[in-house]
């Protein structure tokens, strides 16, 4: 966490318009390994806009995107995948009709043998499982079976999936959208855990959530964006909350 | 045979080490155990079919009678292998009736002009796969709002196209090769038995093992998901179309073999009875799931039950009223799985 160090993420002046409707204006934020940054805001801030840029689903109008001080252009899903930064989605986009290991690798799954045209060659589906199933267990996410369809599993295990599939591709930044939204109080936990784990194993972190109390557990820093700009950027902790919060919804604090 | 079924249950590898394993929770087990039982549910229900019927007609289990079941069932199910590639992305292909009718029709008039056997095949599948291209381009590129509305479409103008070349009558003659692949047989065995035994092993290969199978998978489970991890969605899903375009051509070798040549009036509700084999195997409409064997089972089904009412003097009338009833059956069947399945999920939120 030194400051001499670039972060892993930064993005400046991000600019983005739907039509005539501003989402996002000259928004900065920076995100460094073994950190958590909490983006926050109202609903319409401008958060999902800004970490779907960042994602390549939108693409900014204006701003720069940088990974480890390099500019970059997520100018598509895959694009952000090949820098290193994977997004864990409200919907999570899993695929409930296949299993962990289908659903690591949809899209970038190992083939064999490279002589074939990609689509027809043959998935190495054991080495697949293996991996994932290393992966799962490295981050101490509870899988009874590594076979079993997601779609059969609880909200809380398909959440911890989803956010290990990101760990397990990301090299640089996982972000999250509301990874919490959906969850009971001991799958929260579970998740929140987890994140914590994915921190301290050197991940930026950018966690895009509502509920105050996951924010101020695990944020080391929050961003705080109304009607697409950002409006303050501090430490949360019990005695900021009040702040935090009169920030999001724009009275004064 | 033990292994084969768990295998046709589709998760060979859960179920099996879950009954292997000192079980952590017995109540796990149970509707895990219910729903390997329903997973194989359609060839459960294909066995009783066939008990029954061999225990009703003493002709039904001779070489002769399986070989005329097979042959029989043969372009139901070559066109249930692609519908079932079809119905797993989400969608539905209405127009392989129609399209089989037109290949045919084009293979008769390929055969009057030219009178090569091999151009004659090649002209019947490439007419297919072109309907199929069409059918796919459109859905995808024109946006059409669903592929109920294209096929249904497709269903229209490939039988009046068939209607229109033909002069609205059937075309006789057929070169040797194409008689013999939809007529003849070794031994009893009908080489269209042969063909579609190779074409559903080349379907289990692609959904198994390739890429592009597990793509079609993919896209049929989430299709947002699936192009966000950039798998080429619109590609997976126009190639289905081909493939069922494919798979009509095919069953027109093997129907104007059969017949000795191509009439407009061919394939008329052979889309019903395909889409009918993949329901009763068990396919979801909402995507994503279906299996090649299951889809083979429910043409056989089809077929076997037609059979047998034939063989047993029942009144014609009767038959597309038992396979309706079959029908309901099996899907009933898919409800109570689905309803497993999520006794099984609650089962285990509450356990983790």
């Amino acid at each position: 966490m030194t400051a001499s160090n670039p972060p892993a993420l930064r993005v400046r002046g991000a600019t983005k318009r739907f039509g005539a409707v501003v989402a996002l204006e000259d928004v900065n934020i920076d995100a460094r390994r073994g950190e958590v940054l909490a983006l926050l805001g109202d609903n319409g801030a401008g958060k999902s806009t800004l970490i779907k840029c960042v994602s390549g689903v939108h693409r900014l109008d204006a701003g720069i995107v940088e990974v480890d001080g390099t500019p970059v252009d997520p100018g598509s899903p895959a694009a952000a995948r090949n820098l290193g930064i994977e997004t864990v989605y409200q919907d999570l986009a899993l695929f409930d009709n296949l299993d962990p290991a289908a659903n690591f690798y949809a899209g970038r799954e190992m083939t064999a043998p490279k002589w074939l045209p990609r689509g027809i060659r043959l998935v190495r589906r054991r080495a697949m499982v293996d991996t994932t199933a290393a992966v799962l267990r490295r981050l101490e996410v509870g899988v009874a079976d590594v076979g079993t369809p997601v779609g059969l599993m609880s909200g809380g295990q398909r959440q911890a999936v989803a956010v290990a599939r990101a760990a397990a591709f990301a090299t640089n930044v996982v972000i999250l959208d509301e990874p919490t939204a959906a969850l009971g109080v001991r799958e929260s936990r579970h998740v929140l855990d987890l994140i914590l784990r994915l921190r301290d194993q050197g991940f930026a972190i950018v966690v895009v959530s509502h509920a105050m109390d996951h924010v101020m557990e695990i944020a080391d820093r929050a961003v705080v964006l109304r009607r697409g700009r950002t409006v303050g950027e501090l430490i949360p902790r019990p005695e900021t909350r009040q702040q935090i919060v009169s920030l999001i919804v724009g009275g004064d604090g | 045979m033990a292994p084969d079924t768990a295998k046709r249950a589709g998760l060979p590898m859960s179920s099996r080490r879950r009954r292997e394993g000192p079980g952590p929770n017995r109540r796990r087990d149970l509707p895990s155990l219910g729903l390997a039982a329903l997973k194989v549910g359609p060839a459960l229900m294909l066995l009783v079919v066939v008990i029954a019927a061999a225990a009703l007609s003493d002709v039904f289990f001779t070489t002769r009678n399986v070989g005329n079941v097979l042959s029989q069932t043969a372009v139901i199910a070559i066109l249930a292998l692609a519908q079932l590639l079809v119905i797993v992305t989400r969608g539905i292909d209405l127009s392989v009736g129609s399209n089989l009718a037109l290949s045919a029709v084009v293979g008769a008039l390929v055969f009057g002009s030219v009178g090569s056997g091999a151009l004659v095949i090649v002209a019947m599948l490439v007419t297919g796969m072109a309907v199929g291209a069409v059918n796919g381009a459109v859905l995808v590129w024109g946006r059409l709002p669903h592929p109920f509305i294209m096929t249904l479409a497709m269903l229209s103008i490939a039988r009046g196209l068939a209607l229109w070349l033909s002069g609205g009558q059937p075309i006789s003659g057929m070169p040797e090769i194409v008689q013999q692949i939809g007529g003849e047989a070794i031994g009893w065995l009908p080489y269209s038995a042969f063909l579609v035994a190779g074409l559903a092993l080349l379907t289990l290969l692609l959904t198994k093992a390739m890429l592009w199978g597990r793509w079609i998978f993919a896209v049929g489970g989430n299709p947002d998901a699936a192009r966000r991890a950039a798998i080429p969605v619109d590609r997976v899903v126009v190639s289905v179309y081909v493939l069922s375009g494919l798979a009509a051509g095919t069953g027109a070798v093997i129907n104007a073999g059969r017949l000795n040549g191509g009439s407009p009036t061919f394939g008329e509700l052979a889309e019903l009875d395909a889409i009918a084999a993949v329901v009763i195997g068990g396919a979801s409409f909402h995507g994503g799931r279906g299996h090649v064997g299951n889809a083979l089972v429910g043409a056989l089904m089809i077929g076997v039950i037609r059979n047998a009412m034939n063989l047993l003097n029942v009144n014609a009338f009767l038959q597309p009223i038992v396979i309706g009833a079959v029908i309901v059956l099996a899907v009933e069947i898919d409800v109570l799985r689905g309803r497993l399945e999520e006794r099984l999920r609650i089962v285990q939120a509450v356990q983790s």
